[in-house]
């Protein structure tokens, strides 16, 4: 019997079905609100009970991602690593790692200044994608379709001047089905996969309403997930993929802190009691 | 349980558990479960969704 340490800062069903599915395998459980917890460097790993593994849940990434630099100062095993928290949490960084291990993936330009951003939408063409590096649920994902809204999406990006917004992620629009592909990888497995459906718009994020439906895990989408999953680091991950009319399965992102509970409902396998075996698998003994 | 913003009654679930979010039925308002014990809840203003939330 082992302790699994769920770490959140907002608690949301995926927190509770980890945390009940590890009772269910006989594991005690802590659950750790990160926003009220501290450490300091003379912390030490006693000071506070985290079990023997950690799961972090935190839906601010930042929290928890600096939260778990912490559990890993401390010889805290934590899922996922500070490492595959950071390379996943900033799309370019997501994108450079898939197309240098091979993964086929939306060709994606960068740029540093609004004025270059606007001289690379000129070289490339319309319509193109902007996403923000950092950043979920497809907030900030914008089609541009015109110079007219370009030059305006910039100028808001100017005046908002968060750091990360003098970072110009632009992308190819893929030519695909009103859907794309979301699959779980834990460890060296895909346990499910699902396709989202767009609500009559370009996004087809479940966060803004998309419709779950099971997707056949093919070899295919097993190899590009599994090599995706092993680009970033590996872990416990969210692999979105878009069906591209010419070229077949593209991987366009892979989400560190995978929110499942849309899939849980139609997938065969047990999502949280797979996510629990495979924390387990990380106690150091 | 009253709601902090307009007074209004929250209900919270028996199996509700500390953070979590129950919002005002009123008013609109979330609200994190910052205690719990029997009967006894306390809540605090929850966080409001930041740039960086998501997954």
């Amino acid at each position: 019997m082992a302790k699994v340490c769920i770490v959140f800062d907002r608690l949301r069903l995926e927190e509770k079905m980890l945390s009940d599915e590890a009772s269910k395998m006989g594991h005690d459980t802590i659950m750790l609100d990160a926003k009220i917890t501290q450490f300091s460097t003379e912390s030490k790993r006693g000071d506070i009970d985290f079990g023997d593994v950690v799961i972090e849940r935190c839906v601010s990434y930042f929290r928890g991602l600096h939260f778990t630099a912490c559990l890993e100062f401390l010889g805290v095993p934590v899922i996922n690593t500070h490492d595959v928290a950071d390379k996943c949490g900033n799309k370019m960084v997501t994108s450079l790692l898939l197309k240098k291990a091979g993964v086929p993936t939306p060709k994606t330009y960068f740029a540093f200044s609004s004025e270059e951003a606007m001289n690379l939408i000129n070289k490339v063409g319309y319509p193109i994608v902007i996403k923000p590096v950092i950043g979920s649920w497809g907030r900030g994902i914008l089609p541009l379709k015109d110079k007219d809204t370009t030059e305006a999406i910039l100028e808001m990006r100017e005046i908002e001047d968060g750091s990360h917004d003098r970072i110009y992620y632009l992308q190819e629009m893929i030519d695909r089905p009103p859907r794309d592909i979301r699959a779980i990888t834990v460890g060296d497995q895909v346990i499910a996969a699902m396709y989202r459906k767009s609500q009559g718009d370009f996004k087809t994020n479940i966060a803004l309403g998309g419709d779950p439906e099971l997707c056949e895990i093919t070899k295919e989408l097993e190899d590009l997930c599994l090599k995706s999953s092993k680009a970033v680091g590996g872990g416990i991950l969210g692999i979105d993929l878009m069906e591209d009319k010419k070229r077949g399965l593209v991987v366009h992102e892979v989400n560190n802190t995978v929110e499942f509970k849309g899939l849980a409902k139609v997938a065969k396998k047990n999502i949280p009691q797979e996510m629990i075996r495979f924390a387990l698998t990380q106690v150091r003994k | 349980m009253n709601c902090l913003e307009c007074d209004a009654s929250i209900n919270v679930p028996n199996d509700a558990a500390v953070g979590e979010i129950v919002s005002c039925p009123e008013c609109g308002a979330d609200f994190e479960i910052s205690k719990k014990s029997g009967e006894s809840v306390e809540l605090k203003p929850a966080e409001s969704v930041g740039e960086d939330w998501g997954e």
